[in-house]
């Protein structure tokens, strides 16, 4: 096995690589660019025979990733943050194409105001999209996730596009070990794209009919989709299986770690939940009986498997690494969802953390396990709570005594 | 866990540091992380990078808060309270500073209980990064000579063979010169969940809007920030050279950094020249060279408050 140090953005551009992607449409953005950067200089020296074009801007690099999967080629791109934002009308539309193609978004907090770090609102506000879902919480799922997705994406039950999302900075620009599979064994996994009848060809013209007007014809189409989406979590099954043979790493639809007994679990998604597993390490030492769960596949939601993980825990510490202004978590809330009606449903602790690359501390977890069982205890949910220190709260003000001194002197008052 | 912090400006080769050290710690057979950390990409800002080695897979990622030893390729980032050089150093810390001065030196002036080494990085500021690597690699005490020199080797192939060697002769200068301070890095245990410190949350509560929006306006604010502070190295003009075209370099440079006089020639404002070398790749007299940074000037530092 060839175990190598890769950064999540190499170990996308690689999976590309070996997935023998044919065409990259591309707009650069931090902290998404070394993927693209990776995969220009590859296709440059002619290491990957692909062909990749820079688009001016992410909506359009998104109406080419959707037309050329629509000829039949294998499409590979990538965007973050408020790129993702600005292709968004064209993931509602090329999503409704029925295109498959993979696209990584590298989790990056939304502005305003403005932080290069990673948080999961950009890749969150694509849910409702059409899009599969795959969460990331290392390099080398990012690099797994990305051949998986490919199979997912045109598998004919499917042929829907697939997000694999990835956080910035903390996976993008972090080297760890990974194994890179055998370009052998990912031609086994992944045979080439039979694109089965969605074969555009310049010297062809033809339109493809997508246009549909009422609401009769849209509910159809909309409701298959839904239930294409729906049924791709058994084809899930069977592809992570598939891998599985082929690589030795086993992907379930949700990370169930050390929660064989455990009363309290943490639920949450991407990178920091390496950080949570190491909490569950710290904590069962000390005797706690302490889990994590973690969705990988996000859409579609594994409620099944959730609502069987989550039976029989007293409580849940719901870590939210985004906000949904207006209402809380998003985690919280789809979480809640499944286990509604839910006979002896885990009491959800709720907590906003890590939002625009903001640590969680290690202390954090443990305290976020106490406050769960707590709550179990007494039967009482707690309020939701922003994880916010008296010290981070400290050089905020400092930060704001500055900004009024400015002010003043600005206006001239004293 | 070994967990080290780079601290450096960009395009010292910070990040480039860390990878030499992560590579190095991974073919010593460790599970190893590296990654840097900055804001907006440009040269001359302060960048942090981590390297973490384990011999169990790491879960731990981010900021490292409590690192076992620190490495500061450019003494002037101690005036730079964002860059957070001093984050987490406890007694028994290491930390190593490239620097003109005595550890001694240093050690009053931080008062600082744990134990501080420093080098002397040589004319050229570029350098101090490879120098920091080769004297951190045996401080730490599990990399070899000919490991280390593999690593150097595998980090710096896009460079040419020039600078490779430069680069690898000052880091295996450092790893000799170090050879007394071998082993001087212990490891910090892992946050225990029995017995910690809660974390000191608060309940957050609605602040009047006058200052929870971004209501400050005010013009030509870029004038108070000093980015001399950023350049690692500076443009010169040599003014019996200059044909006083009048507009090519000031025209050219991004910050608008070089002004004209009446007579046609041109002054670097040094408090705002981030040092890119534009200029010098323009002027078509080549007047202008690069030249490194004089010490022993301490830079401005960045206003507080200012992100880095």
């Amino acid at each position: 096995m060839n175990r190598v140090l890769l950064t999540g953005n190499s170990a996308a551009a690689w999976a590309a690589r070996l997935a023998a992607a044919d065409y990259v449409p591309a707009f650069p953005i931090t902290p998404q660019t070394g993927i693209i950067e990776s995969l220009a200089g590859w296709i440059e020296s002619g290491s990957m025979p692909a062909r990749l074009v820079m688009f001016e801007s992410e909506h359009s690099m998104l109406a080419a990733a959707g037309a050329a999967a629509a000829t039949g080629v294998r499409v590979f791109t990538a965007t973050s943050s408020q790129g993702l934002l600005y292709a968004m009308e064209m993931l509602y539309a090329t999503a409704g194409w029925r295109a498959p193609f993979v696209m990584v978004n590298v989790s990056r907090a939304l502005a305003s105001p403005v932080t290069l770090e990673s948080d999961h609102n950009d890749i969150l506000a694509a849910r409702d999209s059409g899009f599969l879902q795959i969460h990331c919480a290392t390099c080398q799922e990012v690099l797994d996730a990305v051949l998986i997705a490919y199979c997912l994406a045109e598998d004919a039950r499917v042929r829907l596009p697939v997000l694999v999302n990835q956080d910035g900075f903390l996976l993008s620009f972090t080297r760890e070990p990974v194994a890179l599979p055998d370009a052998g064994a990912v031609a086994r996994f992944l045979p080439a794209f039979d694109s089965m009848g969605i074969e555009f060809r310049a010297s062809r013209p033809i339109s493809q009919a997508v246009a549909v007007l009422g609401g009769s014809p849209y509910s159809y189409f909309r409701y298959q989709m839904q239930l294409a989406l729906q049924g791709a979590a058994g084809v899930y099954d069977e592809v992570a299986q598939a891998f599985a043979s082929e690589f030795g790493r086993s992907y379930p639809q949700v990370e169930a770690y050390r929660c064989e007994d455990a009363e309290v679990v943490f639920f949450m998604t991407g990178a920091f939940s390496t950080r949570a597993r190491a909490a569950v390490d710290r904590l069962r030492e000390a005797g706690q009986r302490v889990g994590l769960v973690r969705p990988r596949l996000f859409r579609p939601f594994p409620a099944a498997q959730l609502r069987r993980l989550m039976s029989g825990r007293r409580a849940i510490a719901v870590l939210d690494q985004n906000i949904s202004l207006g209402k809380g978590g998003v985690l919280a809330t789809e979480l809640a969802s499944v286990l509604y009606g839910m006979p002896e449903a885990p009491l959800i602790a709720e907590f906003i953390g890590g939002l625009g690359g903001r640590d969680i501390a290690p202390e954090e977890f443990y305290q976020m396990a106490k406050v769960a069982l707590d709550a179990a205890d007494s039967g009482i949910t707690p309020a939701p709570r922003m994880l916010y220190t008296e010290t981070e709260m400290r050089e905020m003000r400092k930060l704001q005594s500055i900004a009024i001194a400015e002010r003043h002197e600005l206006r001239g008052a004293p | 866990m070994l967990r080290i912090r780079l601290h450096g400006r960009g395009g010292q080769g910070i990040r480039t540091a860390a990878q030499i050290l992560g590579s190095a710690l991974f073919a010593e057979g460790f599970e190893v992380q590296d990654a840097p950390r900055y804001g907006a990409e440009r040269r001359g800002a302060p960048i942090v990078a981590y390297v973490r080695a384990a011999h169990a897979p790491i879960d731990e990622r981010g900021t490292i808060a409590n690192p076992d030893l620190v490495l500061v390729a450019d003494a002037s980032l101690f005036q730079v309270p964002t860059a957070g050089v001093l984050q987490g150093i406890g007694a028994r810390v290491a930390l190593l500073i490239a620097t003109t001065e005595d550890a001694a030196v240093w050690r009053a002036r931080l008062a600082l209980a744990g134990p501080i080494f420093s080098f002397d990085p040589g004319a050229d500021p570029a350098h101090a990064a490879t120098a920091l690597v080769g004297a951190a690699a045996r401080m730490l005490g599990v990399i070899r000579r000919e490991i280390l020199g593999a690593a150097l080797g595998e980090e710096l192939r896009g460079l040419d063979v020039h600078k490779q060697r430069s680069s690898l002769m000052r880091a295996l200068e450092a790893y000799d010169a170090f050879g007394v301070h071998g082993g001087a890095v212990g490891e910090a245990a892992d946050a225990s969940a029995r017995d910690y410190t809660a974390p000191q949350w608060i309940d957050m509560f609605l602040d009047p809007v006058s200052i929870a929006a971004p209501d400050l306006h005010a013009s030509a604010t870029s004038v108070q920030v000093r980015t001399g502070a950023w350049r690692t190295r500076r443009p010169v003009i040599d003014y019996a050279h200059c044909h006083r075209c009048s507009w090519i370099c000031s025209t050219l440079c991004p910050d608008s950094a070089i002004a004209v006089d009446a007579d046609r020639t041109p002054r670097i404002d040094y408090d705002h020249c981030k040092g890119c070398m534009v200029c010098v790749t323009v002027c078509p007299a080549h007047a202008i060279s690069a030249a490194p940074e004089p010490r022993g000037e301490s830079p401005p530092a960045a206003l507080p408050g200012v992100a880095a």
